[in-house]
């Protein structure tokens, strides 16, 4: 790799300690400045939960709730949390009991083989935070930017539909 | 990605001073800048982090009727601001039509105005690109044209500016607040954007070193709130960048058309404001024939890059439906497909 031109060698990526809520629980640790979210999160702590599909934006398989958003963690720098609430599917299930969309998710067959099902969750859950009682538009509208090649999508409104139901 | 210097300023002097340096970049929300730094397309020497500084991200109202919108103001947080989307309903149909709600959660409206061109032989390393590497050539010349511009093009370059926020921004005379190194200064949007001539890597009137700092709308975009839309054509009707789009706004008396607006995106390097088609309005009856004369009219001067000659046509028809739609009248609610020719209904989508 070509040495940058522009660069001053010192200060460059230095690694900083940040501090942040991560599903729950103050963390703190030492991340460089490039680090991005998501491979921070697989490969520095070893939460795989978070998937990487295009690795640019453009599939939602690494959907996390910071501050409990939906946002993409392949375009978000790790450092950028220091300070907030991020949220992963591992946070979701409380004592090893699924969440009311982890739940409908399993039981309506919103998930094939799995791979979109942790940003398609995240997601939603950013939906049902804000809006508990959306109707099928709201639901289509926020899950535009998760795709699957699996399930052709019925099969995961209406596991939204039925977790925002059983909230009721 | 290269490593860099990373800068956190706290107010707007001291981010103008971080950014003097050579290779310096200011960072937003990070969905386009961090994305090219990925591919290595760009290697900015020292991120300037503006989003942290103080007062950036407000949402004001001002006193003749418009309002100021802070660089930092997230593109979701514009969108579902219930009184800005009142009284500029085209502005905040063209946000929810863009990018998915991960990326508007992030996407800040400075950025969104900056936002690089998604020709794909500039997102590809291997490929000649004159914007990447002034003088290197164009591979988009002779090359896949479908996607590219047919107005306001140059040898050097095809490539078009693919924001969907400054269509209705640049119809309703939006204004650009900046600060830099010469201290502060404002440049109307139309004049914001450059085509490209043979200097495309320039794309914008930013002098190294400035910053946008707000993006402000003059009273009168509010007054054609009854009757504004945008419409957006694209191979898929979510989650995909236009191939064409435009705003079109009326105010009307009866029937006749007071004063109209039109602007174009996806097909030029800049958002493309339609003068021409808008005075051919002015003073005339609001109907299908006359929508059509300004259809005309806008893309008179329109030319394929390539095998895109489609759009010229595809355009007009874009220009017509969208003033069909205005004339109609603006929605209660904004519709579940924002700005889609197929949607229905006026369900709302929060
Ligand atoms: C998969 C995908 C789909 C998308 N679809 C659409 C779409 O359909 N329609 C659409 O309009 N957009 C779309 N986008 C683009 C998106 O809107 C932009 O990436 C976003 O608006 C950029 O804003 P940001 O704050 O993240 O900017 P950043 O990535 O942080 O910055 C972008 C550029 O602006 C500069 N910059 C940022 N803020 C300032 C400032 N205040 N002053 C000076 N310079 C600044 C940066 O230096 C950089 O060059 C899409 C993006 C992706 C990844
Ligand atoms: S059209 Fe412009 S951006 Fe695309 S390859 Fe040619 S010079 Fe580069
Ligand atoms: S991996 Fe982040 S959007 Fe695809
Ligand atoms: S379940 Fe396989 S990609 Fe969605």
């Amino acid at each position: 790799m070509q040495p940058d031109r522009h660069a001053p060698p010192s200060s460059l990526s230095r690694a900083r300690t940040r501090a942040f809520r991560l599903n729950g629980r103050a963390h703190a640790a030492l991340v460089a400045d490039h680090v991005l979210l998501l491979d921070y999160l697989r490969e520095g702590l070893g939460l795989t939960g978070t998937k990487r599909g295009c690795d640019g934006g453009e599939c939602g398989a690494c959907t996390v709730l910071i501050d409990g958003r939906p946002r993409l963690a392949c375009l978000t720098r790790a450092g950028e949390c220091a300070g907030h609430q991020v949220e992963t599917i591992e946070g979701l299930a409380d004592g090893g009991r699924m969440s009311p969309l982890q739940r409908a998710f399993h039981e309506r067959l919103g998930t094939q083989c799995g791979y979109c099902t942790p940003g398609m969750i995240m997601a939603a859950e950013g939906l049902l935070r804000r809006n508990p009682d959306p109707d099928e538009a709201a639901i289509r509208a926020a899950l535009a930017g998760n795709i699957c090649r699996c399930t052709g999508y019925v099969k995961i409104i209406e596991a939204v539909q039925s977790a925002a139901g059983s909230a009721r | 990605m290269n490593r860099f210097d990373y800068a956190r300023p706290a107010t707007i002097a001291e981010a103008v001073a971080l950014a003097a340096e050579p290779g310096a970049t200011y960072l937003a929300g990070g969905t386009n800048l961090l994305d090219l730094m990925k591919g290595d397309l760009v290697r900015p020497a020292r991120l300037v982090d503006v989003t942290h500084i103080p007062g950036l991200d407000a949402i004001e109202p001002l006193a003749d009727g418009g309002v100021r919108i802070g660089a930092l103001v997230r593109n979701a947080d514009l969108a579902h601001d219930a009184d800005f989307a009142r009284r500029f309903p085209a502005i905040a149909e063209a946000l929810l039509a863009g990018a998915s709600a991960q990326l508007r959660n992030a996407a800040t409206a400075g950025g969104n105005l900056l936002q690089r061109t998604r020709c794909a032989y500039f997102y590809d390393a291997a490929s000649a690109c004159n914007k990447r590497t002034p003088g290197a050539g164009c591979d988009a010349r002779g090359g896949e044209t479908r996607m590219q511009a047919v107005l306001g093009w140059s040898e050097h370059c095809i490539a078009t500016h693919p924001s969907d926020f400054c269509v209705p921004l640049v119809a309703f005379d939006a204004i650009v607040e900046i600060e830099g190194p010469k201290g502060r200064r404002e440049c109307p949007l139309e004049h914001f954007h450059r085509l490209p001539g043979d200097t495309p890597e320039r794309e914008s009137d930013l002098a190294p070193g400035e910053m946008i700092t707000a993006v402000r709308l003059p009273g009168a975009a509010a007054q054609f709130a009854g009757h504004a839309r945008y419409l957006k054509v694209r191979d898929r009707t979510s989650y995909a960048f236009a191939i064409v789009s435009a705003a079109a706004a009326l105010r009307l008396d009866g029937e006749t058309i007071v004063e109209a607006r039109l602007a174009l995106g996806s097909v030029a390097a800049k958002p493309w404001r339609a003068h021409a088609a808008e005075a051919l309005l002015a003073g005339a009856q609001a109907n299908e024939a006359n929508f059509r004369r300004a259809a005309e009219a806008a893309l008179a001067e329109a030319r394929p890059a390539g095998a895109n000659g489609y759009k010229i046509e595809l355009a007009r028809r874009v220009v017509r439906r969208a003033f069909i739609l205005a004339h109609a009248g603006t929605p209660a609610r904004i519709q579940a497909l924002p700005a889609s020719p197929f949607a229905t209904g006026a369900l709302r989508h929060v």
